[in-house]
């Protein structure tokens, strides 16, 4: 468990040392999600009607941007290898990264979302719940594209490759996630789709971590 | 030691090795392609001559005959992919994970297949090429997955990476199916976007259901022989420099 601290801390310090990368993504998330009113018209009820969609898809697209460094330094400079080869569980190590990734990437969306949210007019009972399932959501994100950027470490073109690899997948989620902001703006019983997004989470926090620690050992063979 | 060797489990295991392999799918290859060619001849002439004018949709329903058995063909290929490529991952078998990527392509193209005659036969049927019904978003899907797979083998040089990381990319693909298909089978009844079911046909006449088994036959039969001539190029590429090959006929002539 102390292992698993100290790749999170060790993760998290990274990145505030290079602030920018991060920022990056977030300020994808930001724009991608403003295109879509220039693109269709400031029509507040349509706008009212897709901001779940409009949101949760570019929270996967931001999600996939962090994705691409998430192993890709260690791997380059060989702590990957070292991280591999150390007496620790590496399965604890690679769940280190991911929850890193996870707090540098996934959590500040859901800060931002309520934001994005009121541009797209939403009421209070939708930002709610759109928090909810993004709370629940992208945690998933980062764990299931863990296994993509694993598979695709330092390969030609793999950032690509990875979003090819990735977004299949990611359909479930974007499913449940956007399906119970909609469900709720329309009445109807949002528990079933929490209890989805629940059990998604349980099956990727049981699966991934192993999958991606196996695809890494792969990569570094 | 002699006995040992001639029981029919180690003759089994034999074959896993590139080199008896390569003889033996040689020899299968036609054997394939003609039950193939004669399911083909008579499937298509139950469908075409045999099977009635159906009621409602007239002629235009003759083209499931090719479509139901190119989606049955894409989803089961991805399964037996999958069991390949996990059976090369845990057993460490060079043969298996060629299998894994010679089945690839041909499931992509049956599940081209699937999506390019269901769009023919929505248009006059349903009067839209595409409709967001469950089964075909998750036919889509499962083209991407596909695709995915496709792209990673590619992408990697080192074979034994390739292999494995293909292996890994399957598994998951082969999990995730069942659970794309039905959360996009309760998006699809959510929304309510288009009012048209394929569930619910009618009962189908006799000879038609005889048409489909046919012409589902005649593409696992084509399925099995493209995959014997897939897998004995990738023998040829992944082994050339190896003694066998270099001897064969067809390398030297």
């Amino acid at each position: 468990m102390n292992a698993f601290f100290v790749m999170v801390h060790r993760d998290l310090l990274l990145v505030m040392r290079r602030k920018s990368e991060v920022l990056t993504a977030l300020f994808f998330f930001v724009i991608v999600t403003s295109l879509f009113p220039l693109g269709i018209g400031a029509d507040t009820a349509l706008l009212r009607k897709i901001a779940p969609g409009v949101i949760w898809v570019s929270a996967l697209l931001a999600t996939l941007l962090g994705l691409q460094r998430l192993f890709a330094s260690d791997y380059l400079d060989g702590t990957l290898e070292q991280l591999a080869l150390s007496p620790r569980s590496f399965v604890v190590l690679v769940l280190g990264k991911i929850t890193a990734h996870w707090l540098v990437c996934g959590l500040p969306l859901l800060i931002l979302a309520p934001m994005i949210g009121l541009q797209f007019d939403l009421d209070n009972a939708s930002l709610e719940t759109l928090l909810l399932t993004l709370l629940l959501g992208t945690p998933v994100l980062s764990l299931i594209g863990s296994i993509g950027a694993a598979l695709t470490l330092g390969l030609r073109g793999g950032g690509a490759l990875m979003s090819l690899l990735v977004l299949p997948l990611y359909i479930p989620v974007l499913i449940f996630g956007a399906g119970a902001v909609y469900a709720k703006s329309v009445g109807l019983d949002v528990a079933g789709h929490f209890s989805l997004l629940g059990a998604l989470l349980i099956l990727a926090l049981a699966f991934a971590p192993w999958v991606s620690a196996a695809a890494l050992r792969i990569a570094i063979e | 030691m002699n006995d040992l060797t001639n029981t029919s489990w180690l003759n089994w295991f034999r074959l896993a090795s590139p080199s008896t392999f390569y003889p033996v799918a040689g020899r299968l290859i036609p054997f394939f392609w003609i039950l193939s060619i004669a399911f083909g001849l008579a499937g298509l002439w139950v469908s075409f001559f045999v099977a009635p004018v159906d009621a409602v949709q007239g002629q235009g329903y003759r083209i499931i005959f090719v479509h139901v058995p190119a989606s049955w063909m894409s989803m089961f290929l991805y399964i037996v992919m999958a069991a390949w490529a996990g059976v090369g991952l845990v057993f460490n078998t060079r043969l298996s994970a060629m299998m894994a990527q010679a089945i690839a392509p041909i499931g992509a193209v049956m599940a081209f297949l699937s999506l390019w005659t269901g769009a023919f036969w929505g248009k006059p049927m349903w009067g839209a090429w595409w409709v967001w019904d469950a089964r075909l978003t998750s036919e889509l899907i499962l083209f991407f997955l596909y695709l995915g797979f496709i792209a990673l083998q590619a992408s990697i040089d080192q074979v034994r990476r390739a292999d494995k990381a293909g292996a890994i990319l399957a598994l998951v693909g082969v999990v995730n199916v069942p659970i794309i298909y039905f959360s996009v089978k309760w998006w699809n009844t959510l929304h309510q976007g288009a009012s048209v079911s394929m569930t619910k046909s009618p009962s189908m006449a006799h000879t038609m259901l005889w048409g489909m088994l046919l012409m589902a036959l005649c593409f696992w039969m084509y399925a099995i022989a493209m995959t014997l001539m897939r897998v004995r190029v990738i023998i040829l590429e992944r082994e050339s420099h190896a003694d066998w090959v270099q001897n064969l006929k067809e390398v030297k002539g």
